[in-house]
C-alpha cells in the first residue's frame, strides 16, 4: 500500500515543540530541543500550560486542566466540534426513501433523511418558524415532517410544503427559501460513513480523512458489497472527559492490566484463543488521526477462526479468507484477516476492527461527562451464523454489559476524579515509546498524534 | 392476559413470588453463586438494549448481555474478583420486584414476567434501572429453576447509568 511507508515513519511526525498558554492566550513556543524549565525547581509547568512536548528528554505531558476547565470545553466547541468533520451515521441506517434518524452531533440536534430522490440530506432539527424540533423520533420512515407547534410541514427534501395561513405571508418571504428546513453546511460520505461539517470552505471529507483512508478501506473491504450497522445503537454515558475515551480506544498499554478478567474468561473456554501474541505498531496518520495495528489471539469473524467456533464456522471462515486472497492478494488478505486495528478519526470517531467491528462516537456534555453512541458494523452479506457469532464476540468484550468496556469506563471515571487534585498533581504522562523508532501498539505515539492536533486546534482559541 | 384455556404449571403465583424475591435477595447480597444455582444448566441470561421490545433476539440485535451458560458462569466468576474493576468495590444494590404473573406453560417449561426497579449506588452516584423481566422456568416437585431470564430495561437509553455491570 502506498501509504504504508509513510505512516510507518511515525517518529518523523513527532513534532518537537513546547506549547504554552499564558494569560488566556495560547502561544506556540518555537520548537525546542531542550527542556526549558527545571524539574527540580518547579515540578509543574506554569499552571496555564496545556501540553509539554520535549524531544530531548523524551517527555510528553498533558495538563490535567484540559479535562476539567469549562473554558477548554468552550474552545473545543468552537475549534473542534464546529471545525472538524464529525461522524453522523451510516448510510445503511437510512437505506430507503423516507428513512430518517435524529442524532445529537457536536451539540447540535440533527435530522438525517433519505429523500425520494435517494439522496441523503442532513438538516438542523429545528423548525424555521420558532425553532421547535420537527422530528421527535429516533428513527423511522415517513413522507414528511410536521412541526406540531404551528403545523408547518416539510418535505423529505426540507421544503416547506404546507402551513396554516400561508396566504398571510408576503409573497416575497414565501418564495425566499427562508421557511425551509436549514441544511447543515456540509454532508459528505465515504463508502457509507456519513459526516457533517458546520462550516463551508474547509477540506473535503476525503482530504480530511487523508492517510486514514487506507485503514478505513482495510475495514470496509471486508464486505464484498457493503457494510451495514447491525442491531441498533448502544447509547451510554459516563463521568469522564471525552478525550480520555479518545486515548483509551487505542491504548494498547492498558489492555492486559485493565482487562485481566476478560483474558481469564476467554482462557476458560477451550479453543476460544489461538496461539498468537499481541504485537504490532502505532501509526500517526496526520491531522490527528492515528491507528494501532496488531495481531491478537481472539477470533475475528472476518477471517481468523478459533476452534471454539466449531468446524462448520471454521470452514466458512476459511472460505472467507480464500475469497479475500482472491480479491486482494495474499498480503493484503492476511492483513485484513489477522491484523486488528483500533483507529481514531480526529476528533471523536473510533472504528475498532477487533473481535468484532465497533464504530463509536462520544461527545462532551460537560468537562467531566460524555455521551457515547456505539454500533456494530458488519458485512451485509454475512451468513446468519457468522452474524450471530460476531454479535456474541462483540458482547464478550464490548459495550455496557461486556467483560471489558465497563472496566474502561471505570478507569476513565477514576482518572477524572483524580483530576480534582490538579492543583497539586497537574500532569498526565504520555511519554511511552517517545524515542522509539518504531513505536509499538503498547506505546503512546498514537495518543501524542491526537494531542498535537488537539492542541494545534485549541491553541489561541481560549 | 391469562385466557381460560391457557395451560398453567403447578406452581402458584405466590410460590413464584417467593422464588423471585429470593433471587432478588441473593443478588442484593452479592451471593452470586447462590444466584447462579437458581439456573438450570444450559440456561441463558439476556439483557436487550434499553427500550427494546419483547421480540428482540441476540442473533440480530446488539444486546448489552447475551450469555449462554458458560458465559453466565464466567460472568459470575468475574464479578467476584477484584479485577472486575467496575464492580470493585462492589456497588450497593436493592431490587424491588412486583406485578408478577405466570403467563402459561407446564411444569417442564413455563413463562412468567415481573416488573422491577433496581437501584445501584457507588462512589456518590445512585443509578436507577426500571423495566421488566421475562422468565422461562421449569419446576420439579415445587422447586422452580430458571431456563432463561431476559431483563428488559424500559428506559430510553442508559445515558445516566452507563454500564450494566451488575446483574439486574
Amino acid at each position: 500500500m502506498s501509504h504504508r511507508a509513510r505512516v510507518c515513519a511515525t517518529p518523523a511526525f513527532e513534532r518537537r515543540s513546547e506549547f504554552t498558554c499564558m494569560n488566556g492566550h495560547a502561544t506556540f513556543a518555537s520548537p525546542t530541543t531542550q527542556a526549558s524549565y527545571s524539574m527540580a525547581a518547579s515540578p509543574d509547568q506554569s499552571p496555564m500550560s496545556l501540553i509539554e512536548d520535549d524531544q530531548v528528554r523524551g517527555l510528553f505531558r498533558v495538563a490535567r486542566r484540559v479535562f476539567t476547565d469549562e473554558s477548554v470545553l468552550e474552545a473545543e466547541r468552537r475549534q473542534i466540534f464546529a471545525g472538524c468533520w464529525l461522524y453522523v451515521g451510516h448510510a445503511s441506517e437510512v437505506p430507503d426513501a423516507g428513512d430518517f434518524l435524529t442524532r445529537t452531533v457536536g451539540g447540535r440536534e440533527l435530522l438525517l433523511v433519505r429523500g425520494k430522490d435517494a439522496g441523503l440530506r442532513c438538516f438542523y432539527n429545528s423548525c424555521p418558524h420558532r425553532g421547535a424540533m420537527v422530528c421527535r423520533e429516533q428513527q423511522g420512515n415517513g413522507s414528511l415532517f410536521r412541526c406540531f407547534y404551528h403545523s408547518w410541514t416539510f418535505s423529505l427534501e426540507g421544503q416547506l410544503i404546507n402551513r396554516p395561513g400561508d396566504e398571510d405571508y408576503a409573497a416575497e418571504t414565501r418564495d425566499s427559501g427562508l421557511h425551509n428546513l436549514v441544511p447543515v453546511a456540509r454532508l459528505e460520505s465515504y463508502r457509507g460513513l456519513c459526516f457533517v461539517h458546520f462550516q463551508q470552505g474547509t477540506d473535503s471529507l476525503r482530504d480530511y480523512l487523508g492517510a486514514a483512508l487506507e485503514f478505513i478501506d482495510l475495514i470496509l473491504d471486508q464486505a464484498e458489497n457493503e457494510m451495514e450497522i447491525v442491531g441498533g445503537t448502544q447509547t451510554y454515558g459516563f463521568s469522564a472527559n471525552w478525550k480520555l475515551l479518545c486515548e483509551n480506544s487505542f491504548d494498547g498499554y492498558h489492555g492486559l492490566p485493565t482487562h485481566v478478567s476478560y483474558f481469564d474468561y476467554v482462557r476458560s473456554k477451550p479453543g476460544a484463543l489461538v496461539d498468537i501474541a499481541i504485537e504490532g505498531q502505532a501509526h500517526d496518520l496526520g491531522q490527528g488521526h492515528a491507528v494501532v495495528e496488531y495481531t491478537a489471539p481472539w477470533g475475528r469473524p472476518v477471517a481468523q477462526a478459533v476452534p471454539a467456533w466449531g468446524e462448520e464456522a471454521g470452514r466458512e471462515v476459511a472460505a472467507s479468507y480464500a475469497r479475500l486472497v482472491e480479491r486482494f492478494g495474499a498480503e493484503r488478505a492476511r492483513r485484513m484477516a489477522t491484523v486488528n486495528r483500533n483507529l481514531l478519526i480526529f476528533p471523536n470517531l473510533v472504528i475498532n476492527d477487533i473481535m468484532a467491528i465497533t464504530v463509536r462516537t462520544f461527545f462532551p456534555q460537560a468537562p467531566d461527562r460524555q455521551l457515547v453512541h456505539a454500533w456494530a458494523l458488519a458485512p451485509k452479506e454475512e451468513s446468519a451464523r457468522m452474524r450471530e457469532l460476531r454479535l456474541y464476540n462483540f458482547l464478550e468484550f464490548l459495550g455496557p454489559g461486556g467483560f471489558a468496556t465497563p472496566d474502561d469506563c471505570e478507569a476513565l471515571a477514576l482518572c477524572q476524579r483524580g483530576y480534582s487534585n490538579l492543583d497539586g498533581a497537574g500532569w498526565n504522562d504520555i511519554s511511552k515509546g517517545y524515542q522509539s523508532v518504531t513505536p509499538r501498539v503498547d506505546d503512546e505515539a498514537q495518543m501524542r498524534a491526537f494531542w498535537r492536533e488537539w492542541h494545534r486546534r485549541v491553541a489561541g482559541a481560549q | 392476559m391469562r385466557g381460560a384455556a391457557t395451560e398453567m404449571p403447578s406452581l402458584s403465583r405466590s410460590e413464584l413470588e417467593d422464588f423471585l424475591y429470593l433471587e432478588a435477595a441473593l443478588l442484593d447480597q452479592w451471593d452470586l453463586d447462590g444466584w447462579l444455582a437458581l439456573f438450570a444448566e444450559g440456561a441463558r441470561y439476556l439483557v436487550p438494549p434499553a427500550g427494546a421490545d419483547d421480540s428482540a433476539v441476540p442473533a440480530t440485535t446488539l444486546f448489552y448481555v447475551a450469555d449462554d451458560y458458560h458465559r453466565l458462569t464466567e460472568r459470575v466468576k468475574r464479578l467476584k474478583k477484584r479485577t472486575a474493576h467496575a464492580e470493585f468495590p462492589r456497588s450497593r444494590c436493592r431490587r424491588m420486584i412486583s406485578n408478577v404473573r405466570i403467563l402459561g406453560g407446564n411444569d417442564a417449561r413455563f413463562e412468567a414476567c415481573a416488573n422491577y426497579v433496581t437501584w445501584r449506588s457507588k462512589m456518590g452516584r445512585t443509578d436507577t434501572f426500571f423495566g421488566h423481566h421475562r422468565y422461562l422456568l421449569t419446576c420439579s416437585e415445587g422447586a422452580p429453576r430458571i431456563l432463561e431470564k431476559t431483563t428488559f430495561i424500559d428506559q430510553d437509553d442508559i445515558r445516566e447509568q452507563g454500564k450494566v455491570s451488575i446483574i439486574l
